[in-house]
């Protein structure tokens, strides 16, 4: 046991209220805290946990159906991690690595992926309607950015926005979260989920373009 | 990997006749705009158009807010049970040696 004076009281750093990532203040990076890990430290452990259980747990939420199962999907995903940590490469970031560990178990888990019926969703993402014989808007879109950027720092609109996202069918959420939430690039997003590059663009779109219709149909209304 | 919005959205049934893209054509082929997935040739298409529809442009700046907006959704902050759970976790993982 190689513990160090930290082991017992943890009073980590409280995770900075950030609202975008790239304000947030210098990080040790997680290459370093994985290096003090594999020394025993176990405040690094903790330190990796309030980075990105936050992440996992939301990731977690997208596959199962309840809070208790998704906590403990994240628990086996941190478990795996460390007794696979000699393993990990750093072929991919850290927070990719937990993501592909994550899924794994979710799906093996995941009642709320099985439950929900693949449907051909193909056909165009703006109702067609909206559009004249010549394929010209006939009801062009709505103005709403201005109002999200006025809003962009009430809670209400980041609540919207979560009921939004966990409304879209289960492959175009966890689609959409990865990329654009958590941001990950498109080939991690088709690694985690083991999907082909066209397939994932495929469920970006139609996802995406949901949550524009939905924006637009809460915040729209500007005369046009 | 490209492939042209013709195979992507046969559905759609983009004339062979001219270059030119209509507005319903071009919210389907946002997406692969954005990602960098049109050939050099659609994409010429897409911004042509986009220079003359000020509906398309809007349409394609509220799909940027829109990933914006996601972006800037916060995970929720880590509970003290959940720290206690695994900093528990990590302490039967030491010894299980």
């Amino acid at each position: 046991m190689n513990r160090t004076g930290c082991g017992e009281t943890v009073t980590g750093n409280p995770r900075p209220a950030y609202q975008e990532s790239d304000t947030l203040p210098a990080m040790e990076p997680d290459e370093e805290l994985l290096r003090r890990l594999r020394a025993g430290d176990e405040r690094a452990f903790v330190t990796l946990v309030e980075r990105h259980n936050g992440a996992m747990l939301r990731l977690a939420l997208s596959f199962v159906p309840s809070r208790a199962v998704a906590e403990e999907v994240v628990q086996d995903t941190w478990l795996a991690a460390l007794r696979g940590l000699t393993a990990f490469e750093g072929r991919s970031s850290l927070k990719t690595w937990l993501f592909s560990i994550l899924v794994n178990r979710a799906r093996t888990t995941g009642v709320r992926e099985a439950r929900s019926v693949p449907v051909a969703d193909a056909g165009p993402v703006v109702d067609a309607s909206r559009f004249g014989p010549d394929g010209a808007w006939a009801e062009p879109p709505e103005l709403w950015i201005e109002e999200a950027e006025n809003r962009i720092d009430a809670v209400k609109l980041a609540d919207l926005l979560r009921v939004l996202l966990d409304t879209l069918p289960a492959r175009q959420r966890e689609v959409v979260l990865l990329r654009d939430v958590e941001e990950l690039s498109s080939a991690d997003v088709c690694d985690v989920l083991a999907i082909s590059e066209a397939n994932q663009r495929v469920l970006l779109h139609r996802g995406r373009a949901k949550l524009r219709q939905a924006l637009e149909l809460e915040l729209g209304g500007a005369p046009r | 990997m490209r492939i042209s919005f013709q195979r992507a959205y046969p559905w759609l049934r983009v004339g062979s006749r001219g270059p030119d893209l209509v507005c319903q054509q071009v919210v389907e082929l946002v997406t692969d705009y954005l990602e960098g997935a049109l050939s050099p040739a659609d994409r010429w298409r897409f911004e042509a158009h986009l220079e003359g529809c000020p509906h398309c442009t809007e349409y394609l700046a509220q799909m940027r807010e829109t990933i914006r907006l996601a972006g800037r959704l916060t995970p929720e902050d880590l509970t003290p049970a959940m720290r206690s759970d695994l900093t528990d976790l990590y302490r039967q993982w030491r010894a299980e040696g």
